[in-house]
């Protein structure tokens, strides 16, 4: 025990000396929270869009107002024909075309059909998918509006049949604002980070130096050198843990709906898995240089597309599914999300959390064999 | 500056490449590894939608309704709910991220002369995008609905249409509105500039470490010298790395490029460079490689995942936060490649960004020798 805490003591008196990388540790994950949370939206507002009227009437004038006040898209450009709308959409400067025919006005006064075009740019299917339904909403909406006062105007008692109208409640997350969705998610991606840059060269380096020697003739023993590296990384981490949450509450204005102490006890496993993780890479890697490439090809990469940090899990394919059941953040962002956006509890997430602390235990495990392996 | 000086760093900083042979491995497969890998990850596209029913009409009506809908690639039927208080729970969990209720008396208002039945969805919010898309399937497939009754309703009466509005909109370039091949270019950025700063911001701190930039600072070698000499073998490995992962992303993908593989090409170069640049700078701030690798994470990591576009629009983003998005070169090179590979855009669609990021490497370029030389001066 007393051999741990002097090993302890001597990892905190190198931190002491690389102040530089302590401040790094500390504000870069605010500073990047504060950029990456507010540039993490996938809101679909103000689609640029351009006109082609060539109607023009107030019949088309009162579409084209009704489409600017919805807030969902904000009319860029009035241009003439086809060649013009293939200019903008190609260059980016609009992602959607609506074109008024000649005869729109006249054929809605005769009570025909009348044909209204639209072209979006599908090269973000995301956007345009979610620009179509807006659009196509907008129109239906002022399409029964014009049913309507045509009846109303005819004064006859005119049938009309049922409409079924579907009453959406969104749960949760009723405005569908996406950024209360990722932010919980970058916290954890930031801790991430920060550990995994603070323990993946923890032993490497003493190998690159050379002072890995000096510590294997010291009676420590293998466990109680990885044990001696974990408390304070486990501690920086913490810290970490903490700062991050701080900020997000305080910054983004995101409440936590459940429990604060299981969001910090989920964490503590969560840093733990990390730990190992990057423990691991130290212990197997001969340079400083493999072990930052091995961080960032197997654990930062992997858990940042494969996590359902912003790619939905659902949709990949089964043999990926199966790989991001080695993750860890997946766990975690459920977890985070699971408390902080539904406020649901240790009932529901208990699993997460249990399968989060058996994989920090593993791993670590592995991780001290490995390194006795090496000694020997 | 001599080109015979650059030549010796240029021979010295290769032989010191090629010795670490797993080094080069990992440098080499995980680029194309990973892409494979990633590229069957990356979709936003809403489909199998799970779906639970709670029907208290039981009629005809309500059980047609629910046959159109999942009958629709869109949706799946995962069960029905027999009282109210299943529906916490099962939202709780992420069973099914879509419950339909529908009301007792459903049939008999869809029957009455505009009579208004209402179907009650409620949709698991928390990926608002998701939820979003969900909204949208849920409007149109009710409106179609609608449209039935209508065209049925309007032949009985002898009447052609009762919809004033016929709205066709069309997708261009994608008309399945597909998500993976829009994001298969920002994860090309992504996996690129990551392997090119990384890579490089190392070389330099390495030999402060050791000691052995004295040894090169004591011979005839100049700061510009070294630096160009230093950032040669990296950029040829990036090019080799660029070439490989756009050939993987091609076979792998089906990634048909519409526009000019040469021009393509020259944007990979041009986006690669700027990516060395960076870390010649990182490398030229920090003296250690643990700082080194801080600052290159930070700085091309989670930028060019969530700054440059490929996955958040830039155009959502609030207008400071537009501008922090020119910090890194992934930005300029993921809209560069989109308009090539997506809609064949030529030079003259896409020549701005191309500009943007050759100031950008000069700007990274002169402030990394400004400060090397002024660290010269200190010490």
């Amino acid at each position: 025990m007393n051999t741990i805490l002097h090993f302890v003591k001597k990892e905190f008196l190198q931190f002491k000396r690389d102040p530089k990388m302590f401040i790094i540790i500390l504000f870069a994950p605010i500073v990047q929270l504060v950029f990456l949370g507010y540039a993490a939206n996938m809101d679909v507002e103000n689609v640029k869009t351009a006109i082609i009227d060539r109607n023009r009437t107030t019949e088309s004038r009162l579409l084209i107002e009704k489409l600017e006040q919805s807030g969902y898209f904000s009319i860029e450009y009035y241009i003439n024909d086809y060649k013009e709308a293939e200019k903008l959409i190609e260059k980016g400067k609009v992602i959607c075309v609506l074109s008024f025919p000649v005869d729109f006005d006249t054929k809605l006064s005769r009570g025909e059909s009348a044909q209204l075009q639209a072209i979006f740019d599908g090269s973000d299917g995301n956007t345009a998918s979610i620009a179509a339904g807006y659009m196509i909403k907008l129109v239906a909406e002022h399409s029964q509006k014009i049913v309507l006062t045509a009846r109303d105007k005819s004064g006859k008692a005119l049938l009309i049949p049922a409409t079924i109208s579907a009453e959406t409640r969104n749960w949760y997350n009723p405005t569908l604002k996406t950024r209360n969705f990722m932010v919980p998610a970058i916290v954890g991606l930031l801790l991430m980070i920060v550990t995994l840059i603070l323990t993946s060269l923890a032993i490497v380096k003493e190998k690159e130096i050379g002072t890995m020697e000096q510590l294997i003739v010291t009676p420590i023993k293998p466990h109680q050198l990885i044990i001696g590296k974990l408390i304070p990384f486990t501690i920086l981490g913490m810290v970490s843990v903490v700062v991050v949450l701080t900020a997000m509450r305080v910054i983004f204005n995101i409440p936590v709906r459940g429990s604060i102490l299981l969001l910090f006890v989920s964490s503590f496993f969560y840093v733990l898995s990390l730990l190992g993780f990057g423990l691991f890479i130290s212990t197997i890697s001969k340079t400083q240089q493999q072990a930052m490439m091995l961080s960032i090809f197997v654990v930062m990469l992997p858990m940042t597309f494969l996590s359902g940090f912003s790619f939905p899990i659902e949709n990949m394919p089964y043999f990926i599914q199966m790989v991001s059941y080695l993750i860890p953040l997946k766990y975690f962002i459920v977890i985070i999300r699971g408390i902080i956006l539904k406020g649901v509890g240790i009932g529901i997430l208990w699993d997460e959390i249990l399968i989060l602390f058996l994989m920090g235990i593993t791993i670590l495990y592995f991780s001290s064999k490995n390194f006795q392996k090496k000694i020997n | 500056m001599s080109i015979k000086r650059i030549n010796a760093i240029i021979i010295k900083e290769f032989k010191q490449l090629l010795r670490d042979k797993r080094y080069l491995f990992v440098l080499f497969f995980f680029p194309v590894f990973l892409l494979g890998m990633f590229g069957y990850a990356v979709n936003f596209d809403v489909k199998n939608i799970k779906l639970a029913v709670m029907d208290n009409d039981n009629s005809k009506e309500s059980r047609e309704f629910i046959k159109t809908l999942i009958s629709s690639e869109y949706f799946i039927l995962s069960g029905y709910i027999e009282k109210d208080s299943d529906i916490k729970p099962m939202l709780d969990n992420q069973d099914v991220q879509l419950i339909l209720v529908v009301p007792q008396n459903f049939s008999t208002e869809l029957a009455k002369n505009n009579g208004k039945p209402s179907l009650q969805f409620l949709v698991d919010g928390v990926n608002g995008n998701t939820a979003l898309i969900i909204n949208n399937y849920i409007t149109s497939a009710a409106m179609n609905f609608n449209a039935k009754i209508q065209t049925g309703f309007a032949e009985k009466a002898g009447i052609t249409s009762l919809s004033p509005i016929n709205f066709q909109p069309r997708f261009w370039f994608n008309p399945s509105l597909e998500t993976t091949k829009y994001l298969i270019p920002g994860l090309i950025a992504m996996i690129l500039i990551v392997t090119a700063v990384v890579s490089v911001s190392l070389s330099l701190v390495r030999e402060k470490e050791r000691g052995t930039i004295e040894q090169i600072k004591v011979s005839s070698v100049n700061t510009i010298e070294m630096l160009l000499g230093k950032a040669v073998p990296y950029v040829c490995i990036a090019m080799l790395n660029g070439i490989l992962v756009l050939i993987a992303g091609m076979l792998l993908f089906n990634l048909e490029i519409q526009g000019s593989y040469l021009l393509l090409l020259l944007t990979t170069s041009i986006f690669l460079l700027a990516g060395i640049i960076l870390g010649i700078f990182v490398s030229v701030v920090a003296d250690s490689q643990q700082v080194a690798f801080t600052i290159a994470v930070f700085l091309s990591f989670l930028p060019s995942f969530i700054l440059s576009g490929f996955v958040f629009p830039i155009d959502s983003m609030p207008p400071i936060i537009q501008i922090i998005t020119n910090i890194t070169p992934a930005k300029f090179f993921v809209a560069a490649s989109r308009s090539i590979i997506l809609k064949g855009a030529g030079v003259s669609a896409i020549y701005d960004q191309l500009m943007y990021l050759i100031l950008y490497t000069l700007f990274f370029l002169i402030l990394a020798v400004l400060i090397s030389i002024k660290k010269e001066k200190e010490l």
